[in-house]
Order: C-alpha cells, then structure tokens, then sequence
C-alpha cells in the first residue's frame, strides 16, 4: 500500500478509536434524537400538568362573559368564578390554589375593566392571554354599543392585504426566503461548528507528532507534503464518518416524528421542505472550508514545540472563522447588503457568506464559481507555502512558538542560501 | 554501496553548522561520529536524511542521492525519543514499518523477533507511555531496524540505558553490521565509539577535526599517557621539560608525553625519589584525544 493511504488509514482509524470521538459523537446524537423529539417531550410534560386554575371576581352588576370565552380560546386556561371576597381570594392565591386572580369590573363608558393578582409577574403569557380575551369581549360590547353588526366589526377588523413582490427572475419569495433562512441557519451552524472542531485536531495531531518527535521518523519516510494532505484527507473522513451518523441519526428521529412535526417549530426551519440544491452546496462549501482551514491549521501545528502552545498559536485563525459566522449571522436578515456580497468573495469568510447567498437569493451561476474559484486557489497557494513551512517546522524545536517561526521555518528549507 | 558525504556545507542564516565537511563511508562499516553539543552532528544526519538540504555539496548512498525514494533502505534512531505516547507498541512499529515498505505480516514476524530478543515480549500490546525510559529507548531502537535497513544511523543510542541494556543493544548493532548493514552512529561516550567503530570522525563547530582510522588515530596523535604514582612530591611534573601536561591526583600524577623515550628519561629522574607504586605508559583514549582536539577550540 502507498505511504499515503497508510497515513490515512492510520490517522483515521486511530482518531475513531479514541474515547473522545465517540463521546462527542453519542452525545450530538442524543442530543439530536432529543430535538427531534422535543414536541413529544414538552407534550409529555405540558399533559401530566394540572390546568392552571385563575379565581374570577366580577365586580360588576352585568355579567362578563369572559369564563365561556376563555374556554373556547384556550383549553389549558380555567377561569373560575369565585365566592367570596377579594382578600379571601388573594390569600387562595398565596397559598397556591390559584394560579391568579382576576378582577373584573365595568369603567364609566360601561365598558370592562380588569386586574390580574399573581404571587409574582414573571409570567406574562397568562396575563397577556387574559388581556387578548377580555379585549376581544371589550370591543364586541363596545360595537353592539353603537349598533355595529358583526359584520361591519369584521369589516373594520380584517387584515389588510399586503403582498411583496420580487421582480428579478428566479427570486425567492418571502415565504421560501423564510423558509431557506431556517434551514441556511442550521447548515452554517454545521459548517461553522465542523470547521472549527476538525481544524483545532488536525492542528493537535500535527503538535502531538512533533512534540513526541515522532516526526522525525515520519518526515524521514515519508515526504511532509505527503504526509499533511494524508493527515487532513484522514481527518477529513474522519469528519464525515461523523457527520453521515449524526445525519443518519437525524434523519431517521425525524422521520420517526414526522406525524408531530407538522407547522410550528420544524416548519419554521424549513425541514418539511428540504432544498436539493441548498444542501449539494452545503456539502461543497463544508469540504471546500474544510480543506482552507485544515491546511492553515497543519501548518500553524508544525510550529509549536509544545502541545500547549496550539490554542495560542490558531487563536487569530479561530477568530477568523468566528467573524465569518457572526457576518454570516447578521447576513441571514441581510443577505443581498453589499457588505455581505464583498465579504464572500473573500476565501477565509466564502465557505459560510457565500453559502449564505446561495441559498438565500438567486444568485447568477457565476458568482458561486467565481468565490468556489478563489477558495481553491486560496487552498491551493496555502497548501504550497503551508507545506514548505511545514517540512522546516516540525524540525523546529525552541521555546517561543509565535508567526516569526514562519519566516525560520522557511529557511530551513531552503536550498540555496541567499549570500552565496 | 558507500555512504558518500561530499564537500557539504550547511547554513542557517549567519549560523554555519556544518563547515565542508567531506567523508567516505564504506559499506559493512561501523562510522563513529563524535563531537561536542552543537558540533553539527545531528544537522549532518539530518541532511543524510533529506529532511534538510545541504546549503552546498552532496549526499550519495551508492551513487544515488538519497531521497525519499531511498527510505526503505535507510534506518534512523533520533535523538530525541520519537514515538506515540498513546499508540501499542505493536500498531506504532507496523505502522512505522510500513511506512518504510514493509509488509504488515512481516513487520509482525520482525516485531516478534526484535521484542524476544531484547526480552521484553510482554510489552507488544503496551503503551509507550507506560513502558520506562530505558525500555522506551528499545522500542525505538526496534523501530530503527525493523525494515531491515541498509543504512542505519542511530544517533545517541546508548543514552539513558542501564548498563546490561547497553551490552544488549551493542551485541546487536554488532550482530547488524556483521550481516551486512553499515552503521554511522554518534555518542558523547568514547568508550562505546572505542570499542565498535574502526572508523570515526570528530567535529567541532561543524569542521571535521579529527578524521580516520581509529588506530591511526590514536598512532598519529603522538602523544603517550604515564601514570606515575608513588610516595613523593609530584609537584615538580608540571615544569618538568619532557612533559607537555600534568594533572596532579590524590595518589599521584597524569602525565602527557610525546614518546616512550621521555617516559624512561623520566623514570631514571625519580629513581631514588621515594617508592614508585606504579609507573604506566598508555595509549591515549579517544577520550583524550577529543578532549585535547574539541577542547582546544573551546579555550
């Protein structure tokens, strides 16, 4: 077998075995088979609750008809009409028997008032629920005041019709652009999260081989060019492996849930509607960023003597992908800016801005190519200076691990020393 | 099939640390490689590798330059201890085997061999970090000439080793270079470089200083070792006209001469002085020959 493929395997194989990759990898499933289950799981809790049960006093002469409407709006609200007085009430309140107490009464204009009493005001879905009710009531008796029938009332309250058009051809329209932000936020997540996580191990592997000289064996045998792309592509697999299981894990939670799955949360994130293309070049600009950010992680690696040194030395390429994603962030509101169109089109930010683009707008064929084309040529120039001073790093032993190694590093490769 | 290390000069910026440095190495031979810290060994062994690239001159193995097309043939032991702390003793030599173009099933027969006879079987599924130092170095050793090389440069292998370790490892350098393989080594200690190597070479500063035969090394260095011990004043040996230097000890005095004549001319001198215990003419160790050359260039 080729050198190549035996560093590889090797790397890859040995990573898979390792405690740490299989921890992560189990808890990223669980914790994607408890997303995907999170409706059956607040569901679950929310029915073994006991409905909230809220005393009602109403103060004036006519009646309210607030506890039959509250019925019919939301089931998991009991209003209950209380005997007794308001301090009898509020002391209930305190003790627990009821969630609240409502006060109802009429102003001068005939029209309702009222008042909610809890043991504390954190909770202000109930009294905005209560409020929404006792409105509703508030404007059907102040209608039928001035004579207005329902259907002029519903005349008066109709939405107005409001629709927004794109004019380009191919445009997405509000709602898919809704819908593609959801899913776009999700898969920049996955690149931003993978990008960083693989980096930082490639960047580990590299240090670990140099600070346990174990390099200078390897770099004997086999050339540091050859070695690194190894060592990235089996990083690289490595990184998939988990993927295709998490991704595996989540498609086969989610089908099982499908049935829960309809409108709300799932469909805000645009699952129900999954986009071919969207994903193709997620996949794209995964491997692409991926292979950017390895082979500057491998060399920044081969610098430092000690395995301490790394998180210092890939700091300001982790702030690098970090500003990526927090544009990428502000893009998702605003993916057609012209700040965001500019940003893209630079290779350390195109894996995530670009991304974005193309999944949000309609982007003419070219401008993905031509950011794809930078990001290759990019990768290709940083894997060409990156292995040079890869080959003079790993033999590089002192103290100081900082950006200056980098001009040391090359020297040691060079050939033909520049005062002959 | 010689090792040929032509006129190679190595620089690191304003550093030179290896100065022209030219040796001819034959095959089946035991090349010993001495010199200070910082004398420029490590970097020779490091260019004789190919992991660096003379700044001038050249590097051949039968003619050949040697590159990684080459590996296979060549085995290093570092100098530092390189392994993977984490890895079995048996994944991290078949791996490293196989790098070097060997077989998996025969690194696994060699690996079997190498482990027995240097008594330590039971490390096979081990983790490095958990084996000592001493056995540590063994594994490397292993690691060194598992693919059966032609070319082994061990540099530093006796370092850290017990001294029935060091016995083990030499019988089986010894038993290496009788079947065929050359061996460039270095070490700090003389005695080791004495006794296996016909051949050998100081550096100082990256200069060779001394380079040759040992015997004639030692013929041509010129100068003889007494050792005078007796019931006298020695004082005297150090402005005494036929010695070139004196040490003073406890039961006596080491002397430096130029030849045996000035040894009798001495000994008729203390005759009558007092009891002579012991009056001794030696040849001169590599010991002191490296540290008059290599110390010289210190003072």
């Amino acid at each position: 077998m080729n050198n190549f493929w035996i560093i590889l395997w090797h790397t890859y194989s040995t990573k898979l075995k390792t405690k740490s990759f299989i921890v992560t990898t189990i808890i990223t499933s669980l914790l994607i088979i408890t997303l995907a289950n999170m409706s059956n799981i607040i569901n679950y809790f929310s029915s073994s609750d006991e409905k909230e049960k809220i005393a009602v006093i109403n103060q004036a002469e006519s009646s309210i008809p607030i506890v039959d409407h509250m019925l019919a709006v939301n089931e998991s609200i009991v209003l209950e009409d209380y005997d007794g007085s308001v301090n009898e009430a509020e002391l209930a309140v305190i003790e627990g028997e009821y969630e609240g107490l409502l006060i109802l009464s009429l102003n001068n204009e005939d029209l309702p008032v009222g008042e909610y009493k809890s043991r504390s005001v954190a909770d202000t879905s109930k009294s905005l629920e209560l409020q929404n009710a006792l409105q509703q009531i508030k404007t059907e008796m102040a209608a039928s005041k001035i004579n207005l029938t329902s259907e002029q009332l519903s005349e008066l309250y109709a939405p107005v019709e409001f629709n927004t058009v794109a004019l380009e051809e191919n445009a997405k329209t509000e709602e898919e652009l809704s819908q593609a932000r959801g899913l776009v936020y999700v898969l920049l997540f996955l690149i931003y999260f993978a990008v960083i996580t693989y980096a930082n191990m490639i960047a580990m592997e590299v240090a670990t081989e140099k600070s346990s000289r174990v390099m200078e064996i390897l770099i004997s045998s086999v050339p540091p060019i050859k070695q690194m792309f190894a060592k990235i592509l089996g990083v690289g697999l490595l990184s998939l492996t988990q993927m295709v299981v998490i991704g595996l894990v989540g498609y086969f939670s989610l089908q099982k849930n499908l049935s829960s799955m309809e409108g709300g949360f799932f469909e805000a994130f645009g699952f129900s509607d999954l986009s071919i293309s969207t994903i193709v070049y997620a996949g794209v600009f995964f491997l692409l960023g991926y292979f950017l950010y390895a082979t500057l992680a491998a060399f920044l690696g081969s610098l430092v003597s000690r395995i301490e040194d790394v998180q210092q030395m890939i700091m300001p390429m982790t702030m690098v992908i970090i500003a990526g994603f927090l544009i990428a962030m502000f893009g998702l509101s605003q993916p057609d800016s012209t700040f965001v169109t500019i940003t893209s089109y630079i290779p350390f930010f195109t894996p995530m801005l670009m991304f974005l683009r193309v999944g949000m707008l309609s982007l003419p064929i070219w401008e993905p190519i031509l950011g794809i084309a930078i990001l290759v040529g990019t990768t290709v120039i940083l894997a060409i200076f990156g292995s040079r001073v890869y080959k003079g790093g790993v033999l590089m032993y002192g103290k100081s691990s900082s950006y200056k190694d980098v001009k040391k590093a090359l020297q040691l490769t060079k050939k033909e020393d520049s005062a002959d | 099939m010689t090792l040929q290390i032509d006129h190679i000069t190595k620089r690191f910026g304003e550093f030179t640390a290896v100065d022209d440095l030219s040796l001819t190495i034959p095959e089946k031979e035991m090349f010993g490689f001495l010199g200070a810290n910082g004398a420029g060994k490590t970097t020779t062994f490091r260019m004789t590798l190919g992991l660096i690239d003379p700044t001038k001159g050249s590097i051949t193995w039968d003619g050949k330059p040697i590159d990684y097309s080459t590996s296979s043939i060549i085995g290093y032991l570092p100098e530092e201890r390189g392994l993977y702390p984490k890895l079995k003793v048996k994944d991290q030599l078949v791996y490293l085997a196989r790098l070097r173009g060997m077989e998996k099933q025969d690194a696994l027969k060699e690996l079997d061999y190498w482990l027995s006879l240097f008594k330590v079987p039971e490390y096979r599924d081990k983790k490095v970090e958990e084996l000592s130092k001493g056995n540590q170095q063994k594994i490397q050793f292993i690691s060194a000439v598992i693919h059966k090389p032609k070319l082994l440069i061990l540099d530093e292998p006796f370092s850290g080793l017990d001294p029935v370790n060091v016995e083990l490892l030499k019988d089986a350098v010894v038993d290496l270079k009788n079947n065929g393989t050359t061996i460039v080594f270095s070490s700090h200690r003389m005695e080791h470089v004495e006794e296996l190597c016909e051949h050998l070479c100081i550096m100082q500063k990256g200069k060779p200083i001394v380079h040759g035969e040992l015997r004639a090394i030692k013929r041509s260095f010129g100068r003889k070792k007494l050792i005078v011990h007796g019931d006298f004043n020695m004082e005297f040996f150090k402005s005494h006209p036929l010695v070139t230097k004196a040490r003073i000890t406890a039961e006596g005095a080491n002397l430096q001469i130029e030849n045996e004549q000035a040894a009798e001319e001495i000994l008729k001198g203390i005759v009558g002085m007092g009891l002579i215990r012991k009056f001794v003419i030696e040849e001169p160790s590599l010991n002191d020959i490296f540290i008059e050359k290599a110390g010289a260039a210190y003072e």
